[in-house]
């Protein structure tokens, strides 16, 4: 962000800030254009006012729908303090505005954490050769969006012969695997101790039954002190109304994980809720071409993770903080 | 109810009254004001995308001001101590003073606070039992507490005798007396606790450090009476509120010996970081001297520290301290270099490298400077309204009885 950038917002703009038209409603495109139509039916005067009395009544009828929707979602409780039956509501709202703004239908999911589960995951250093697969399946999986390029993993670049994710690079562009190089994967790590959690003043970030550290998106006030405590760099600022266009829209969504993000508040990686709390794994393992990636229950026996845990030499980043991640690192 | 009335609307008529160059400040000020209000309508609009903020350099400018301006309030504990519980003479004539910056300067943190926000209209949901207030656990709550908790004492305790003094009434001790002293723990609780704010953060070496607290509180007893040494001139010039010579000798002792504690608390952090560096050392090179081709901070810090030395060296001579000129142009000096220091010196360094190692500096835009300015102009608003409405009604020219004919002669800028 340059020092003048503020003064053409239309240049961030461009690259689709803009809220997607709704390709059912009769008006469609943009405000701009509905304004000429305007201006177009006051020449045109009667036969088109009849029209305009067609279509005017539902777009307001629509709007004073979304007006509702905002209301009540100002005055929403904290995702942890509701009861199923208001997660059901909540739910439903969320459905409906995506129907009103979007033109789509979603399904959000309210699945709460099953019992007897604590995700982990770990990755296999040996086989990890820094395709950001990973990444490309985690940004369309979870609606992030592309103009602020949110990624919620990072991948270090890391000169064999030492180890350290500071001395890595996290930008590279050129063909990998690199010669001399090995690859080492970010995301947040699901601590146990999480830093991020005691800070947050209004308690709009929490861990839930099953190891996942989750966002209530319509609680958090946007003061990015968990980004400031957060040792793995694992929060993201939405610094600005994020979108995705409707064709790249994933509507499996789940109200702790991806559906509809909101300008001004944070998020992170949540494990892929909405997947995982139905036995499938999180889009990263799936998308991984090398099978780097082992995710699973670390409380299930048979699990692969606990097979990686009990026989391999198994390592955290950052341990010295005691932060207990759930994210865990080897080699073959 | 009716004394009350005529107690703010008098307040209000010597408030709107004044010479050419009251209006002219005021004026300005307004219009700084009013272009901080714009900038913030664009980011509201917009986001904090329009400022330089990153989620590498996740707080700047904002946050910076606001922890300077923490010390700033707490400053008029060093007023207050010995005004009201010493009993001193010479600071209780000035101890209103202070606490009008200590108002101002709170109003100003409310605002940096609610500037830097995503999500202001969800301040509510820091409210306790309606919303989910995190205490004890969050810093961030306690220091919603502090703040505002500091704020009603410095509102109410000067209002209480304020308010008396109109009246004509003697302002009884035991009334307020129980308040003074809560302020003064108050006062080092509200910089501990934005010391504990950062220090508490294992993430970030750089501001993970036990001397964070005495080091807020060293800066702050610093950069806090130098700014109301200067106000003082200012009101001593420009009104009948004469200013004593004795309370701007007491006012340098206290800023000469604060200053020297903490160039020596500086000194101890410096000593850590460069005599065997580590990992964690990173920062500070960053700041002083630059890291890996990265560098902006290096000239601002360097200023600062220049700054901070000649200021603590010239008013460690007595005779230096003793002349009124070079005394202001020192407190001054301090005030910026401490301003330095422990804002943008100390906030940005905190996220570079990132907890990853990565580094991505942080520059602030245009619109970002002009809400910082306009809350600095709300701030100077405030505490020249306050000021302008005490002084009368402390010499006495501003009473119940003939509060519509008495108001002349008290002018300052």
């Amino acid at each position: 962000m340059g020092f003048f950038d503020w003064l053409f917002p239309a240049r961030r703009k461009a690259a689709g800030t803009e809220q997607p038209a709704p390709p059912s409603t009769a008006g469609g495109g943009s405000y701009n254009r509905s304004v000429s139509r305007r201006d177009v039916f006051k020449i045109l005067g009667g036969a088109a006012l009849t029209a305009t009395a067609c279509s005017t009544p539902f777009s307001s009828k629509e709007e004073k729908e979304l007006a509702r929707i905002g209301w009540e979602e100002f005055f929403q409780k904290n995702y942890r303090e509701m009861t199923q039956e208001e997660r059901d509501q909540v739910v439903q709202r969320l459905e409906q505005k995506a129907r009103l703004k979007r033109g789509v239908n979603v399904n959000i999911k309210n699945t709460p954490p099953q019992d007897g589960v604590l995700f982990g995951y770990a990755i296999n250093l040996s086989t990890c050769r820094g395709y950001r697969d990973c990444v490309k399946a985690c940004m369309l999986e979870n609606n992030l969006d592309e103009e602020m390029a949110m990624q919620y993993i990072r991948v270090f670049e890391i000169k064999k012969g030492k180890f350290d994710v500071e001395a890595g690079e996290a930008q590279y562009g050129h063909e990998v695997p690199a010669e001399g190089n090995f690859y080492l994967p970010m995301q947040c790590m699901h601590c146990e101790e999480p830093p991020c959690v005691p800070v947050c003043p209004v308690g709009a970030t929490w861990k839930e039954e099953d190891g996942i550290v989750v966002v209530d998106y319509n609680w958090c006030i946007g003061c990015r002190y968990c980004e400031a405590a957060c040792p793995y760099w694992a929060r993201r600022f939405n610094w600005q109304e994020p979108s995705i266009p409707n064709e790249k829209l994933n509507r499996d969504q789940h109200y702790l994980s991806n559906r509809d993000r909101q300008k001004g508040v944070m998020e992170k990686c949540h494990f892929c809720v909405h997947r995982t709390r139905e036995g499938r794994q999180p889009a990263c393992a799936e998308a991984c071409p090398t099978g780097a990636r082992i995710f699973g229950n670390l409380l299930d026996p048979d699990s692969e993770i606990r097979w990686i845990l009990e026989n391999k030499k198994v390592f955290r980043l950052k341990e010295e903080l005691k932060t207990e991640p759930k994210f865990f690192y080897f080699m073959d | 109810m009716l004394e009350f009335l005529k107690f703010v609307i008098a307040g209000f008529r010597e408030a709107t009254r004044g010479q050419r160059l009251y209006h002219l400040w005021m004026g300005t000020l307004t219009v700084f004001i009013l272009i901080g209000v714009y900038f913030y309508s664009v980011q509201l609009r917009e986001g904090l995308a329009i400022t330089g903020m990153h989620d590498h350099v996740s707080w700047g400018l904002y946050i910076s001001n606001f922890t300077f301006l923490v010390g700033l309030a707490a400053a008029a504990v060093m007023l207050v101590l010995p005004a009201y519980i010493f009993g001193d003479i010479d600071f209780k004539r000035v101890v209103l003073i202070g606490e009008g910056v200590a108002v101002a300067a709170l109003i100003m943190c409310l605002a940096f606070v609610i500037a830097d926000m995503g999500r202001p209209d969800r301040l509510w949901h820091m409210l306790p039992f309606i919303g989910y207030f995190n205490w004890p656990s969050s810093l961030l709550a306690w220091d919603v507490i502090v703040l505002n908790g500091y704020l009603a004492l410095n509102v109410v305790i000067p209002f209480y005798l304020l308010y008396s003094r109109y009246r004509g009434r003697k302002a009884d001790p035991k009334k307020y007396l129980p308040f003074v002293f809560i302020s003064v723990f108050w006062a080092i609780a509200i910089h501990t606790v934005t010391a504990f704010l950062y220090a508490g953060l294992s993430s970030k070496p750089f501001w993970n450090s036990s001397i964070l607290g005495i080091r807020f509180l060293a800066s702050a007893f610093s950069a806090g009476p130098a700014f109301i040494a200067v106000t003082l001139y200012f009101i001593d010039k420009h009104s009948d509120f004469k200013i004593e010579e004795n309370i701007f000798h007491k006012l340098g002792y206290i800023i000469t010996v604060a200053a020297q504690i903490n160039l020596f608390l500086l000194g101890s952090e410096i000593f850590k970081e460069f005599y065997h560096p580590t990992a964690h050392s990173h920062s500070a090179y960053y700041l002083f001297f630059g890291y890996e081709g990265h560098n902006a901070l290096v000239p601002w810090i360097w200023t600062s520290i220049i700054l901070n030395v000649l200021a603590t060296a010239t008013l460690t001579i007595h005779k230096l301290r003793r002349n009124r000129r070079v005394f202001l142009v020192m407190c001054l000096t301090l005030f910026v270099a401490i301003w330095i220091e422990k804002g943008m010196g100390l906030i940005v360094p905190g996220f570079i490298p990132s907890q990853l190692g990565e580094i991505v500096e942080y520059f602030p835009t245009m619109p970002e400077i002009f809400i910082t300015l306009g809350i600095w102009a709300l701030g100077l608003f405030v505490f020249t309204f306050l000021v302008k409405i005490a002084i009368p009604i402390e010499l006495g020219y501003l009473h119940l009885k003939q509060s519509s004919t008495s108001t002349q002669g008290v002018e300052h800028a």
